[in-house]
């Protein structure tokens, strides 16, 4: 496209690169902003359905398909209130930080096979940390509040996400030892072909640290039941009690796409990425390789995979929300470090030691086509791809030997 | 569209003819950085203190991130901005009484420290610019560096296995002919210490009395963890 745009338009070409860059950027954007529209919708109807109600009904016929454009114009017409003790600059700039942070974790987020923001080499680690950044948006707007509410809301936010770091960092070691890079294009990739090379089945380990997994990542996105920044019932409405209008509405933004980022880092590093239960594509004789269009069809195909599984994340995050009752603070904390951390430091060793006994996998059902951990990098290489991987490939050759050495 | 964006990225690593992209982001995470870290300096409230200290730093990851040094990147947005949040969380824990949230800083002390800090400063300029590599370095050599860059070989230099030569297999390095050992020791020391730390700070922080169940309820509801 950016070839296109130069030589037949003939737009300069930092012209071109900036709008491809502003592209990627706004396509990303877009994903968050219209996925925290439908989702709030969803949080709507299956709230209303799990506590037998209808939910929303009239706007926009009869599913209430309209009531989050209905939520947003009404949070564009508040008035955008600041209380007077409040630290002007930073009570401004609080929900902002929130966002970029959310924002900035996707870039590292594959959406597809090699459609990723910018790929890089320790994508798994940039998320993480970039997602752990979220929670100084949430002290700054409770510190800057002046505002008790708030400030026990920001407080209480602190102390759950920096200790839930912790087993969320070590269940996110297995997939990347299993697949021995933290790369999340290549860790989506090695779970290709059928759902069993999923690594949520690669051992009974990885099936018990998915779970801790989702316990973390719900409580790492302040969901319920580990909404205690929020805590209705106690603090009002937590650290956004003086938030109003627009500025609340970021920090709803930034709730909702976080979910769907860990959702979807869930599914890389679970739940087979963009591989299907089912590999349609393969079974039909395509991959991305293939040709321009079927190749993008493909793609296409991975990013509905992908879109699909976390979605379905972000669905039962509110299943769990309406199901279950809040936990007190020390009961946090106690499931954190006493439950939490040990399963999944247990489960880690466990992993390893069956990766040691069982080096090819049990459930290892291969449709021959697509040999799981075959990385299609080859066809990457060729005229147009990616040039610059083929020149430094020679280089990666020892470190592999290396391993091979260490594992004999 | 996905080759173009591909290649979008060889060509802004390379270096477009029209606007040196490279450069520009440098200058523009470098000015943050710089402006950000004297906003720290200057701003007279802890907590503002704090968020300018952050987004300083997170400016300098982005000249990790450009310079292609990802894992780098990732580690200071992991330790210096995460606890510069902790940091910020006892600032906010310390200061929320009145007399505290302001800081003035005395003529006195701005000069001494103005003294110090310029002294540093042109130390490590004087040592920067003279360093060899600086003089030579063009925008041509910027792109025949771009590769794929690779946390590979750190990974299993840190469990004690070193690439570029080892000691165990006797290999010496292709670069310089010399037999490296990896930084397993160094590691393990360093991983002990942490634990030592951790261990030492629980015992320091655990509750020294028994309390009934009642009061410990209480003090979770006022969200005050110790």
């Amino acid at each position: 496209m950016a070839e296109y745009l130069i030589q037949t338009v003939g737009l300069p070409e930092w012209l071109t690169w900036s709008l491809m860059a502003v592209l990627s950027a706004v396509l990303i954007l877009n994903l968050m902003a219209g996925g925290a529209l439908v989702f709030i919708w969803a949080e709507r109807k299956v709230s209303a359905r799990i506590q037998d109600r209808l939910g929303p009904t009239r706007t926009g016929g009869s599913f209430g398909w309209l009531q989050s454009l209905a939520d947003g114009i009404k949070l564009l017409a508040k008035e955008d209130l600041m209380p007077e003790g409040a630290d002007g600059m930073l009570f401004r700039v609080a929900p902002y930080v929130s966002f970029c942070a959310s924002f900035a974790a996707f870039i590292g987020l594959p959406f597809a096979f090699d459609m990723v923001g910018l790929r890089l080499n320790v994508g798994v680690f940039y998320v993480v940390a970039v997602l752990g950044l979220e929670v100084f948006g949430v002290i700054l707007a409770g510190y800057a509040s002046a505002s008790k509410w708030s400030l026990f809301g920001a407080m209480r936010e602190a102390a759950q996400v920096v200790s839930y770091e912790v087993p969320l960092g070590m269940c996110i070691v297995v997939p990347v030892m299993l697949a021995g890079t933290m790369d999340l294009v290549t860790i989506g990739e090695k779970q290709a072909g059928w759902f069993t090379n999923w690594y949520l089945f690669h051992d009974p380990f990885t099936f018990v640290v998915f779970w801790v997994y989702v316990t973390c990542a719900v409580a790492s996105v302040n969901r319920a039941p580990f909404d205690l920044a929020e805590a209705e019932s106690e603090l009002v409405a937590g650290f956004h009690t003086e938030y109003s209008g627009l500025r609340w509405s970021f920090f709803f933004m930034a709730e909702y796409s976080s979910m769907f980022l860990v959702s979807g880092l869930a599914a890389v590093l679970f739940l087979g990425g963009w591989n299907g239960p089912v590999p349609l594509a393969t079974l039909a004789g395509l991959s991305e390789g293939t040709g321009e269009t079927t190749g993008a069809l493909v793609r296409l195909l991975g990013l509905a995979n992908l879109l699909g599984k976390a979605t379905l994340g972000v669905l039962i995050m509110m299943w769990i929300r309406w199901t279950l009752p809040r936990l007190r603070i020390d009961q946090v904390m106690t499931t954190c470090l006493k439950y939490c951390t040990p399963i999944a430091a247990a489960m880690f060793a466990g992993a390893m030691v069956w990766l040691w006994v069982f080096p090819g996998g049990v459930l290892n059902l291969d449709d021959g086509s697509r040999r799981p951990g075959e990385i299609r990098e080859g066809w990457l290489e060729g005229p147009g791809g990616r040039a610059p991987a083929a020149a430094t490939a020679p280089a990666s050759i020892p470190a592999e030997e290396a391993v091979a050495e260490v594992a004999g | 569209m996905m080759q173009a964006l591909v290649a979008t990225h060889t060509l802004l690593a390379a270096g477009s003819p029209g606007i040196n992209w490279h450069g520009f982001f440098f200058l523009l995470f470098a000015l943050l950085a710089c402006g950000l870290a004297l906003a720290v300096v200057l701003a007279d409230n802890v907590v503002r203190m704090a968020f300018y200290l952050v987004l300083s730093l997170g400016a300098t990851a982005g000249l990790f991130f450009l310079a292609g040094a990802e894992f780098v990147g990732a580690m200071q947005l992991m330790i210096y901005v995460g606890g510069t949040l902790v940091l910020l969380i006892f600032g906010v824990m310390l200061t929320a009484q009145e007399p505290f949230v302001a800081i003035r800083t005395s003529t006195r002390d701005k000069v001494l420290a103005g003294v110090v800090g310029g002294a540093l400063l042109a130390v490590l300029l004087q040592a920067a610019l003279t360093g060899p590599a600086w003089s030579g370095h063009t925008a041509v050599d910027a792109s025949a560096g771009v590769s794929q860059p690779t946390a590979t070989p750190l990974g299993m230099a840190l469990v004690g296995v070193r690439v570029d030569g080892d000691v165990a297999s006797g290999q010496p390095s292709p670069v310089d002919g010399q037999v490296r050992s990896g930084y397993l020791l160094p590691f393990e020391i360093v991983s002990v210490h942490l634990l030592v730390v951790l261990v030492g700070a629980a015992y320091l922080a655990r509750t020294k009395r028994r309390k009934s169940s009642a009061s410990v309820r209480d003090e979770a509801l006022t969200g005050v963890v110790r």
